[in-house]
């Protein structure tokens, strides 16, 4: 497969995978008001998804379009990385693994922004305010459940302790990357790990919570190789384009 | 009793530039930071805004709606307070 669309696939499952996981909140947010944000949050993702995906269709021989890639793809077809298919459990388990995942994607679309790449860069620039906007909301709640009550305290640091695994392989690199590194395409990941160590260290010394010493487990989502929750996700989303193949509304 | 629900916020949006902040509802968030972004959220999804206040509700202090005859009332009958003996010229908005 052509580097520039595993990339853009990599890229663009991240947004639409965690999109699908949050629109699972609609109607079950803890209190109106985060319900609301939740799903706007949601739809922003699954909107960059959507741009993503659309640019990357036009490099597929296989997929016509943004839908196709969207509800056409199996499993290992999918290059998310395996922290954004994690279940939502608590409400802090959702919002650790949106600061993990925000703390990323700032930084990667600032860089991304400079792409020679007309396209790749105009995602990221607009990619950008809405992810900015998601880091202050998921920063601010992390502060406030780690720093909060016992029991948020609590269920805070369970969730950092128990996510901390999955974000390693947010910096995944491999020859697909190095290829768009070298022609100035995209950032090198690997390196944006310092500034993302930098916001979560300072967020989770406001949180009072503590981060763990290793770093973990690599995923392989990156390969197409995912957890167990995945195929329920899939089996979700794409049930109604597999059952009534080319429907539309 | 202390109440475990998260004190109440009034919500300002202005619209565009130029225009007052006008009252559009209200929310509930633990802290002043969470309200302006639950405001953000809850009231600002369709581009209604360029700018938020919000105020705790218990720092609004509001006339008795006992005491509605005694305030306003007296200003009914007071028509020439109305600047309606203008004519306006044509191409004048917003009056």
């Amino acid at each position: 497969m052509d580097s520039k669309l595993k990339f853009l696939l990599r890229l663009g499952d991240d947004s639409m995978i965690l999109g699908q996981r949050l629109s699972e909140l609609c109607g079950h947010g803890p209190i109106l008001e985060e319900d609301i944000a939740m799903t706007n949050i949601a739809l922003d993702l699954i909107g960059q998804a959507t741009n993503i995906y659309t640019y990357a269709a036009t490099l597929s021989a296989e997929f016509k379009d943004a839908d196709e890639l969207a509800f056409l793809r199996f499993e290992h077809q999918y290059y998310n990385a395996v922290l954004l298919e994690q279940p939502n459990g608590n409400f802090a388990d959702t919002l650790v693994r949106q600061f993990f995942f925000d703390a990323f994607r700032v930084p990667l679309f600032q860089h991304m922004m400079q792409s020679n790449d007309e396209t790749i860069a105009a995602i990221a620039e607009k990619s950008l305010k809405e992810t900015r906007y998601h880091l202050k909301h998921s920063s601010e709640w992390v502060i406030r459940l780690g720093d909060g009550t016992e029991l948020s305290r609590e269920r805070a640091q369970f969730a950092v302790f128990d996510l901390w695994r999955y974000t390693q392989e947010l910096f995944f690199m491999d020859e697909v990357e190095r290829e768009l590194v070298d022609t100035g395409i995209i950032p090198n990941v690997a390196d944006l790990r310092e500034t993302w160590l930098k916001t979560v260290e300072s967020v989770m010394q406001t949180a009072t919570l503590q981060i763990p010493e290793n770093q973990g487990f690599f995923g392989a989502g990156r390969l197409g190789r995912h957890s167990e929750h995945m195929g329920y996700i899939l089996a979700q989303m794409q049930y109604m384009q597999r059952a009534y193949p080319g429907m539309q509304w | 009793m202390k109440s475990n629900e998260w004190p109440l916020w009034e919500v300002f949006i202005r619209s565009k530039q130029g225009l007052n902040h006008k009252h559009v509802g209200s929310l509930r968030a633990p802290d002043a930071e969470m309200a302006l972004q639950n405001a953000r959220d809850v009231y600002t999804r369709r581009s209604e805004g360029i700018s938020i206040w919000v105020v705790q509700s218990s720092m609004i202090v509001a006339s008795d709606p006992t005491e509605a005859d005694a305030l306003f009332e007296p200003a009914d009958s007071k028509v020439y307070r109305h600047p309606t003996f203008y004519d306006l010229p044509d191409g004048i908005e917003h009056m």
